[in-house]
């Protein structure tokens, strides 16, 4: 089990190490995708440790919910693109002080 | 005299109190309320009517405001006369007109008392105020607001009648303030004259203070005793706690100190002679300022039971007699020198309403003669104004008795009458009260002797600077003339009561009169035998008489007050420094005091509410700039916290 666990605690923290690094949106999007599924491989871990099916359950919650996020958040993207030819995060800093 | 004779006196004295009993009204004592609402319509018409017919009104409206007090004159001389036929125990006659307010226990009647004491004051107050009304037709026939004048005095006029109708306190303070808004707004009534508007500000702030004393005068009453009413509490009064009725005793005489002008609250009295000569005539001579007075005699059960308050009454009337004797021996205003006369007479009443049982009688008896022969010589000095162009300074005068033999023989007899000239009524109400206080304390006796001799030395000096000498101090344009007979016949009416106001001392008709209200002063045997006493009074009263004719009349009276004087007569001559005491002792630490706390609130206050506001926005100002716009600083931000909560939860779990 302890092997499923690090490989989850791995790719969360390369999926978050990439958040915080990379500017092209597409990129950070996917890390974020990473942690979803580092998230998602944990649950079913321990779902399989307790022997009960909540832990898979929530998995399949967070499945649907990055689904409808990477529909909306990709549109996001392509607008954004469209209007600035850039996909990098930090051009899109308006929203401030 | 030892603890035991004071106490055995004192009760002795509890047992003397009569109980207000009021009979229930009936036949012509209905009427009652008439002579209040006459004059309340009076002022309703005139002062609300100039809207719908204002041209009429200031034709006919002096006649409307003097026939609505002439009215109500005549009623109270029915009711008198009514009262007269009546046995003493039916004397006092009390009717309930509507519920004024009912708030818990506490049931507070428009209660009207008729009774012996307040019978004598709605014909002083009718009385002269008819007079005055009369009297004032003439003095105000130039002046274009003649009619907001005449609404002005029946509101007055009213206010004073249910000042001493009123059966419980709280009617009494309706009046009470009634008459002080009168007061203001008349002393003010020619406001566009500065010192006139500033004159009535003062009295109506300084009798705010006399006011403060009164309204919690009956507060305490209301904890004490759970009403206002004369019957309930002059029955209830003897078994209060001597404290309470110490309280009791000092609260009501700040309330009258105020109201009378007496030594503290004195110093409003001498500038409200900026109004019109009627008003001064009427309202601060012989009404309003005489209410401090009726207020102590009708609190007599309250008094009666407290000889600490008697004895600070009996003080502040002694200091306060001769106090305003000596503003009136260096006035040179001719009202300002009768206002001085004023204080110290209302000085002489309040003495002897201090005295006690034995007093009592006597107090009204000189209010009512001086409510005559000071309205007869307030009236006469507007005489002699209103032939002088209003001028009122004396070293102006000289010599007017050849110009204006009506005014000068009628001021003679008020004159007369107050320096207590034998055979008038001044003579028989000052001596009495002098023969009193000297059968209750030598010391407070002479006082009063020696105010009667000051008396006569101002009183003297002010006929010799108006009415004698000759013309040379007269202004260029200066034309005497005698006034019109609507202003020369109230002069003459009251210049006969003057002179027979001492046959209500007639077989001692006032004393028994009042008997049912003051109660039967035990005979105390004067010191000396009364006529010695009498022939004393007389004495110093001529002694004064003499001084000043050797020190004014005999002399150069000099057209511009000389500078080069004693210390005694600069002093006098600044009212005895009463606004620089006033000035020293209250608004100067008044200011600092408040200035203080403005600064305080500046600083302390609103510092720590600015300050508290300033240092937010700062702190804000510098944590609006972590909202900087870039993604990725947020989701470190959030990696940070969610780090915190790990961290936190796992040192919850781990400890």
């Amino acid at each position: 089990m302890t092997e499923y666990i690090v490989l989850s605690a791995i790719l969360f923290t390369i999926g978050c190490v990439g958040v915080l690094t990379r500017r092209n949106a597409i990129v950070v999007f996917m890390c974020i995708e990473l942690m979803l599924n580092a998230c998602n491989l944990a649950l079913v871990t321990f779902a399989k440790q307790h022997g009960n099916l909540d832990g898979q359950i929530a998995a399949f919650f967070v499945m649907v919910v990055a689904a409808a996020e990477v529909v909306i958040g990709l549109a996001i993207i392509m607008t954004i693109f469209r209007t600035r030819r850039s996909a990098s995060v930090d051009d899109a800093s308006l929203l401030k002080y | 005299m030892t603890l035991d004779a004071i106490l055995l006196a004192s009760s002795e004295a509890a047992s003397e109190i009569p109980v207000v009993h009021p009979v229930a009204a009936e036949g012509v004592f209905t009427w009652l309320w008439l002579i209040i609402a006459l004059p309340l319509a009076g002022a309703a018409v005139l002062l609300l009517g100039g809207a719908v017919a204002k041209g009429a009104l200031d034709k006919v409206g002096h006649w409307i405001g003097t026939a609505s007090a002439a009215g109500s004159f005549v009623l109270s001389l029915i009711l008198f006369i009514a009262l007269l036929g009546r046995g003493e125990e039916e004397r006092q006659i009390g009717q309930h007109l509507f519920t004024w307010f009912q708030v818990g226990g506490l049931d507070v009647g428009m209660d009207l008392l008729y009774d012996p004491l307040s019978a004598l004051f709605l014909l002083l107050i009718t009385g002269v105020g008819s007079l005055i009304h009369v009297y004032s037709i003439g003095y105000m026939e130039h002046d274009d607001r003649r009619r907001r004048f005449f609404g002005y005095l029946n509101l007055f006029v009213a206010a004073m009648l249910v000042l001493v109708l009123g059966a419980n306190y709280l009617v009494v303070f309706l009046g009470w303030e009634g008459v002080g808004l009168a007061s203001y707004l008349l002393i003010g009534f020619w406001q566009h004259k500065h010192s006139a508007a500033a004159a009535a500000k003062k009295a109506f702030v300084i009798n705010r203070v006399g006011d403060i004393g009164l309204s919690l005068a009956i507060a305490l009453m209301f904890t004490t005793f759970g009403t206002t009413d004369f019957a309930a509490i002059s029955e209830q009064a003897s078994g209060a706690s001597q404290a309470t009725l110490n309280a009791l005793g000092l609260l009501l005489l700040l309330g009258a100190c105020g109201k009378s002008a007496q030594v503290p609250l004195q110093a409003w009295l001498l500038d409200a002679m900026e109004g019109p000569t009627p008003v001064s005539a009427l309202i601060h001579a012989a009404t309003m300022v005489t209410a401090g007075v009726y207020l102590v005699v009708r609190s007599n059960f309250i008094y009666e039971l407290t000889p600490v308050a008697q004895t600070v009454v009996v003080i502040v009337a002694t200091v306060t007699l001769l106090w305003g004797a000596i503003l009136g021996c260096a006035k040179d205003d001719i009202k300002k020198a009768l206002a001085g006369s004023t204080m110290s007479q209302i000085g002489y009443m309040m003495l002897a309403a201090g005295l006690g049982v034995a007093g009592y009688p006597f107090a009204i008896f000189h209010l009512l003669t001086h409510g005559f022969f000071k309205a007869n010589m307030f009236l006469g000095a507007g005489s002699v104004m209103h032939g002088m162009n209003d001028d009122v300074d004396m070293r102006h005068y000289g010599g007017l008795r050849n110009y204006m033999p009506v005014t000068f023989l009628t001021f003679a007899m008020g004159y007369l009458a107050i320096i207590g000239f034998p055979g008038f009524s001044g003579f028989f109400s000052k001596d009495k009260i002098i023969e009193t206080a000297l059968a209750e304390n030598w010391i407070i006796g002479l006082c009063a002797l020696l105010g009667a001799g000051i008396t006569g030395f101002y009183m003297t000096r002010l006929m010799l600077m108006t009415f004698f000498g000759d013309t040379s101090r007269w202004d260029k344009d200066a034309h005497p003339h005698e006034s019109p007979h609507v202003m020369t016949v109230p002069l003459i009416v009251l210049a006969a009561l003057s002179v027979l106001g001492g046959v209500l001392l007639l077989g001692d008709f006032v004393v028994e009169f009042l008997a049912p209200v003051t109660g039967v002063a035990e005979h105390h045997e004067p010191p000396l035998p009364a006529i010695v006493i009498t022939l004393m009074v007389v004495a110093v009263v001529a002694i004064g008489v003499a001084a000043a004719w050797f020190l004014v009349g005999k002399r150069e009276i000099p057209r511009v007050a000389p500078t080069e004087v004693s210390f005694a007569t600069r002093a006098a001559r600044a009212d005895l420094y009463g606004d620089a005491i006033n000035e020293g002792v209250v608004v100067a630490p008044g200011r600092a005091l408040v200035s203080g706390l403005t600064s305080f609130d500046r600083v302390g206050v609103d510092g720590v509410v600015e300050g508290g506001s300033l240092g937010v926005g700062a702190v804000s100002g510098a944590l609006r700039r972590v909202q900087n716009g870039f993604v990725r600083s947020y989701a470190l931000s959030l990696l940070g916290g969610a780090l915190l909560v790990v961290l936190a939860l796992l040192a919850v779990n781990l400890a």
